[in-house]
This record gives C-alpha cells, sequence and structure tokens, in this order.
C-alpha cells in the first residue's frame, strides 16, 4: 500500500505493480487532466491568490504556523505560509516547471566536503551521486527529460545522455549565453522533463506562456500522472483510489504495520490492510501520518523513537536579480527557464554550498506588477508607466541556494488544530539558518552581474526572508542515515525499527541540493523499488 | 464613468451588507470610494484605468468568494478612508480632487493616518490589501471580472490569442 501519488509514490507503484505485488494507491487529490486547467493568472498553483487549482482546497485543510515571535496563525493552503505541494494524482509533478536537475557529487558529501556548520545537523547522505547515477538515467528515460548539459563541467559523470534535445532558444536565452561566455561562465541548456519531441506516445512542448504552476494542455511536461501511474494501473496490479485521506498507519504489538486508516472519498473511513506500506505523502505531510500514527510500542509516532521525524525540514532560499534592458527581451515563447549555470554551486569563497543559476519561468503580469525597482513606486501614474514601458524588457535570472539543515525547522503535528476529517494537522515552526541568508546574497550578485554582462542598465536584488523554508521543494523531515539514532530511514528508504514501513519521497533528502529535487525524488523512489523488489518475500521482508 | 456598465454585468444580487446594492457585496458608497481608490493606484492616462477595467467588480466577486474573510475590513477600511479624507480636506474621498486624494492614499501608505476609524485595520494594511487587489484586478485573468477586454495585456503588448504551437524563434 501507498500513500500519495505524487514524485516517488508513482514511481513505487509501477515498479511494485510490474514486479507482481499487489498494489493500493491512495491519492488524497483528484486525477485532473489538462482538460481542468483554465490557465488562470490568479488561481494555479504557483500564484494562489484565488485558490490553489490542483489542492488541496482552502475549505477542508488547514496548518498552524508558528511565526518567529512564538505567535501561531492558521492558514489555509492558498497562503504562502501553509508550504503547500499540490495534492492530485501527480502531485508536484503534475503542474511543476519540471526542471530535472541530478544533484552534483559534492551535494551529496556536505559535511565532508565543507566540515561541521553551526546551529546545523549538516550531514553527508549514506550513499553517493554514483550510487545514484543508475536510476537517474532511468528516471530521465523513463518519465522523459530534455535538455543538454554538455557544456556543464560540474555535473557528475552521466552513463547515458539525454533522450530528448532543448527546446530551440528563446531570445533571453541568446542574450544570457553569450554573456555568460563572456564572463567564462559554463551556460548549457537546462534539463526538463518537458517532451520537445514526441516522445512515450506524447507530443512535444507547444511553448506556451502558461506553463509552471499549471497543467499542460499539450500533455508535454512529464510527471507520474502522465507516465509510471497509468503504466502502474495497465499492470493490472494497481489500484489508485483517489480523494481518499490516510488517517493512520496501524501497527500491532510485534511492531510490524499492518494497514492504513483512511476517509473515501465520502467521508467514510476505511482500513486497507497491508503487509508493506510506502509513505510517500510529502515532506510535510509524512512526518504528519507518522506523527499521527502513535501506538503502544511507538508512543511519540511511527520511526520517531530519537526524535527526528519532522526535523530539518528544508526547501530553497531562492535568490537572483533583475535586470532592465534598452530592448525588448520578451518574445512569450514559454516556458521560459531554458539557460542555466553550476558555476555557483560550489567553491564559493568562504560559504557552505551555493546555487544553480538560470533565467526565470515566463512572468505574467500579475507577477510583474509587484516587482518594481528600488525607486519606482508600487502604485500610481509611476507604477502603470513603469509596467507599460518595462514589462518586455527586463530579465530575471534566479536560484535554488541550498539550505543548511536546521533541527528546530520542524513539521508536529498541533495539539489542538484539526483538518474537516478530524486529522490534527501540521504545525510548522522554526526559521532558516542565517548562513542560507550570505549564500542567497552572494548568488544575488553573481546574477546581476550576469544581467549587466547581457546589458541591463539596471538590476535590483531578489532575496529571501529569514523564516521557515518549504515550499514546493520542501524536503529532509525523515532524513536516511546509517546511525538510527540520527535519522529516520535506511539508504533504501526501510524506517529503521519498521522492518514493512518505508518512506519514500522528499523527505529522506538529508540535504536538498542547490537544484529543484524533483529528479531526485523520482531517482531514489526507483532505487528504494528495486531494493524493495529484491528483498520481498511474498508476504514480508527477508531477513 | 462606465460603473453602469459594469454593474449590469455583476448582477443584482442579494448584497451581503443588507440593503439594496447592485454590488454583490459593497454598498453603492462603498463602491464609489473604493473605484475611486483604485483610479488613483492604476490611474487613467493614455491607456484605461482601473475604473474602467472593472477593478471594483473583481474586489465585489471576490468578497463573496475566496475574499469572504476580508468583507469587515474592506467595510471598515473604506469608511477609514472616508474618516480620513474628511480629516484631511473636509469632504468625503470621491469628491476631492485627485492630488488631495493622492494625499489621503499617501497618508494611508506611510501609516500616518491614524483615529479610531484605524483602531482595527490599520491604514497602512487596508492600503496594501487594496494595491494588492487593484493589481489583481487590473493585470490578473478578465474571468474574474476585472481587466476588461484584455486591456492591461494589451498596454502590455501581449500577443492575444496567444500563439500556439511554435517550435522556434520568430
Amino acid at each position: 500500500m501507498i500513500v500519495g501519488a505524487g514524485a516517488g509514490g508513482g514511481i513505487v507503484a509501477k515498479e511494485l505493480a510490474e514486479a507482481g505485488l499487489t498494489v493500493v494507491l491512495l491519492e488524497r487529490g483528484k486525477w485532473y487532466t489538462a482538460y481542468d486547467c483554465r490557465k488562470d493568472d490568479l488561481r494555479n498553483q504557483r500564484t494562489s491568490l484565488l485558490g490553489c487549482a490542483f489542492g488541496p482546497d482552502d475549505d477542508h485543510y488547514r496548518r498552524v504556523v508558528v511565526g518567529a515571535d512564538g505567535q501561531e496563525r492558521v492558514v489555509p493552503p492558498s497562503d504562502g505560509a501553509y508550504s503547500n505541494n499540490a495534492a492530485c494524482v501527480g502531485g508536484g509533478t503534475f503542474s511543476y516547471g519540471a526542471m530535472a536537475w541530478r544533484y552534483l557529487e559534492k551535494d551529496f558529501r556536505m559535511r565532508s566536503t565543507y566540515g561541521a556548520v553551526a546551529g546545523s545537523t549538516l550531514d553527508d547522505w549514506p550513499l553517493t551521486y554514483q550510487d545514484l547515477e543508475p536510476y537517474y538515467t532511468k528516471a530521465e528515460w523513463e518519465i522523459g527529460v530534455s535538455g543538454d548539459d554538455t557544456n556543464n563541467i560540474f555535473k557528475g559523470a552521466r552513463s547515458r545522455p539525454l533522450p530528448m534535445p532543448p527546446l530551440p532558444p528563446s531570445r533571453e536565452h541568446v542574450i544570457l549565453k553569450a554573456a555568460a561566455e563572456r564572463l567564462k561562465l559554463h551556460p548549457f541548456d537546462l534539463p526538463m522533463l518537458r517532451n520537445t519531441i514526441p516522445y512515450n506516445g506524447r507530443g512535444g512542448c507547444m511553448r506556451c506562456r502558461w506553463c509552471v504552476g499549471f497543467a499542460c494542455e499539450v500533455d508535454a511536461k512529464c510527471g507520474t500522472h502522465n507516465t509510471v501511474i497509468p503504466h502502474a494501473l495497465s499492470t493490472g496490479n494497481c489500484t489508485l483510489r483517489t480523494e481518499c485521506v490516510a488517517r493512520e498507519i496501524v501497527t500491532n504489538d510485534q511492531g510490524n504495520v499492518t494497514g492504513v486508516e483512511y476517509f473515501d472519498e465520502r467521508g467514510r473511513l476505511q482500513e486497507q490492510p497491508a503487509d508493506l506500506v510506502v509513505v510517500s505523502a510529502s515532506a510535510t505531510e509524512t512526518p504528519r501520518l507518522l506523527l499521527n500514527s502513535p501506538s503502544r510500542l511507538f508512543p511519540t509516532g511511527l520511526g520517531n523513537r530519537y526524535d527526528w521525524v519532522g526535523r530539518n525540514l528544508m526547501g530553497h532560499a531562492y535568490s537572483g536579480a533583475y535586470g532592465l534592458m534598452d530592448t525588448d527581451t520578451y518574445d512569450d515563447l514559454g516556458p521560459g527557464a531554458s539557460i542555466a549555470i553550476c558555476d555557483y554551486n560550489h567553491g564559493n569563497p568562504g560559504l557552505v554550498g551555493g546555487a544553480m543559476l538560470c533565467n526565470e519561468f515566463i512572468r505574467l503580469p500579475i507577477h510583474f506588477a509587484s516587482l518594481s525597482p528600488p525607486g519606482v513606486p508600487r502604485w500610481g501614474a509611476a507604477h502603470k508607466d513603469f509596467m507599460r514601458r518595462f514589462f518586455n524588457r527586463c530579465m530575471a535570472v534566479h536560484g535554488p541556494v541550498q539550505e543548511m539543515p536546521v533541527f528546530d525547522a520542524r513539521v508536529q503535528v498541533d495539539p489542538r488544530v484539526v483538518d474537516d476529517w478530524g486529522i490534527p494537522v501540521v504545525r510548522l515552526s522554526g526559521a532558516r539558518h542565517p548562513q542560507d541568508l550570505d549564500v542567497a546574497n552572494y548568488i544575488s550578485g553573481k546574477a546581476a552581474a550576469w544581467l549587466k554582462e547581457a546589458g541591463a542598465t539596471t538590476t535590483w536584488p531578489k532575496l529571501p526572508g529569514k523564516g521557515l523554508s518549504g515550499g514546493q521543494h520542501q524536503a529532509g523531515t525523515c532524513r536516511m542515515g546509517n546511525d538510527p539514532k540520527t535519522s529516520v530511514v535506511s539508504r533504501y528508504c526501510q524506517v529503521h525499527d519498521v522492518a514493512n514501513l518505508f518512506v519514500i519521497d522528499g523527505s529522506v533528502h538529508v540535504t536538498n541540493g542547490g537544484f529543484n529535487p524533483a529528479l531526485t525524488i523520482m531517482a531514489i523512489a526507483y532505487m528504494a523499488s528495486e531494493h524493495i523488489v529484491q528483498t520481498w518475500k511474498g508476504t514480508r521482508m527477508r531477513g | 464613468m462606465q460603473i453602469t456598465a459594469v454593474t449590469t454585468a455583476a448582477g443584482p444580487m442579494a448584497a451581503c451588507i443588507g440593503s439594496i446594492s447592485p454590488w454583490r457585496c459593497l454598498s453603492e458608497d462603498e463602491a464609489r470610494t473604493l473605484e475611486a481608490i483604485c483610479e488613483r493606484i492604476i490611474p487613467t492616462d493614455q491607456d484605461p484605468g482601473a475604473a474602467w477595467a472593472g477593478v471594483v467588480t473583481f474586489i465585489d466577486r471576490q468578497l463573496v468568494g475566496p475574499y469572504r474573510r476580508l468583507r469587515k475590513t474592506y467595510q471598515m477600511g473604506l469608511a477609514g478612508t472616508d474618516a480620513t479624507s474628511v480629516g484631511m480636506f473636509g469632504k468625503p474621498f470621491v469628491v476631492l480632487t485627485a492630488k488631495q486624494q493622492d494625499a489621503v492614499l499617501q497618508s494611508m501608505d506611510k501609516g500616518q493616518a491614524r483615529g479610531n476609524c484605524w483602531k482595527l485595520v490599520s491604514a497602512k494594511s487596508f492600503f496594501d490589501l487594496v494595491v494588492g487587489h487593484a493589481m489583481q484586478g487590473f493585470y490578473g485573468d478578465p474571468r474574474h471580472g476585472g481587466n476588461r477586454e484584455r486591456v492591461s495585456w494589451k498596454m502590455l503588448r501581449l500577443p492575444y490569442p496567444p500563439v500556439r504551437g511554435r517550435v522556434a524563434n520568430g
């Protein structure tokens, strides 16, 4: 039984169903199609001003957020502080921008590379880039990735090239590429889980304006909803149950998991017995489910003997710069993001980690309206004039700064507030590590330098806040490790003291790279699934 | 003023304030004040401004939808704006000159507008809210009642209908 049909759960479902196991895949959201996407600038998964298009909905879900001042706030999913990721079949992969990054070799060895960082639980992964490489390749070919990273000299060795070429360059791409080369940087066509040519029975990207945050109208973006999940169902071994909300994982007196209690689409409580349970519900909902499943043997929740479940919540401290140009650079060619550099992921003087830098996804008018540079008022005639003059003459370069894991940046379950099913909700507290902001400043300066070389007459920074991270790149809350006292799962995602319980999603990341995490979640899902299939013995794990 | 046309589009729904109003949530006076505020936030120049674009229609609709939790804030904020106008210039907001209106909004923006009417909702937070909503109504998707005839998108020279199926630049 798998809880959560996102990047991780979808892959596990396919791998296990293909190996002959009988799989129930539980998803609290719906199965949307491209027809459900209304290209609504104000109501999508990236801009949720009027609600989240692909769940969860504001009426049934809520979380408690504890601010730096200790003030508690109950927030709906459309509030940024909720740290939402889509709740639907495909999870985040249904509406993401679809960047397909492999973490770099050093990203798996952060502690060995940089040493201990005060105030952080920074550590190495229990596996290396080389261990994960075959599964990265599998994800790239099975789910489908386009791009060309030949010119990325910082990447780990790859065993196979990407299956699809990049899109033809946009105007912005051409300008930024030449500028990066003049600066002796190493620009390349960034990898995306996106068809650029017909692949896997679906057509290529039509380059529309509405990409990140929206469903793809021509099904060119590759997620688990249009690849592995249909494949899992076609084996006949997998049942997908949508609009089903997991309440608790049930354990017996021997300390084994025996099934999952959930509310079905009509709100009736059901129990699905299972020999094996995989939790793939995201780095906020996975720890919530584990913590909501206490029992006699596990009084503080499953996997939580040493109080590590829900700890080290990370996302990315997005940082970069905007630049105004003399000529039109906007050409209305989606998806926007296309060119990247990895020159600043590591080796930044005096700093730990860094970030990949790339141009931003297309900025819709509503995004641009809140971006005016210092000196331009945010309302009135001058603001309107700025909009008119510069909407087509603005470029943005930014990147996801790798964050230092912080023990007190955490997910708990709230003792009082419950959702509409009566299940205790996620309680978020803590803050970013201060070093993330130093790196963000540095990265922002590099972005500005790139834009200036590209001809920007004015640049201004985009910097992250001090508060708790998370969001769609959420990770880290059920860390993998060899020592059960300082981690929750093994390198194969098996919960240390429960043999038939696995966590397979971004929760297991020890660190989160300076990259979008989707492809790494997918690679780990392939690796862990292979381990399950190899060690599965009819109704239990071997040994 | 195009307010009549916009009102018809919104439809005569039962107003949430209980009195008879052509708006869904706002009273007629509130709608007029709000329109005047939005028109200063996004004024008419060579391109139409917030009033013509139907920003008030957008906000009014959201106040019976996703923004229903903000109804009281709008009631108090619009009353506060008028109270501040009367305090500064002796007249309600809608009859002030554009210059005077800007002065009122600036005092709210800078948090200088105080008094009893801003006790529960501060002038600054209300003004920030309206700036955000005005931008959404003007630059957002027309389906929500604002951005009439995609006026802002035309101003920004965004192609419509969007060209699709391209494989290469140009």
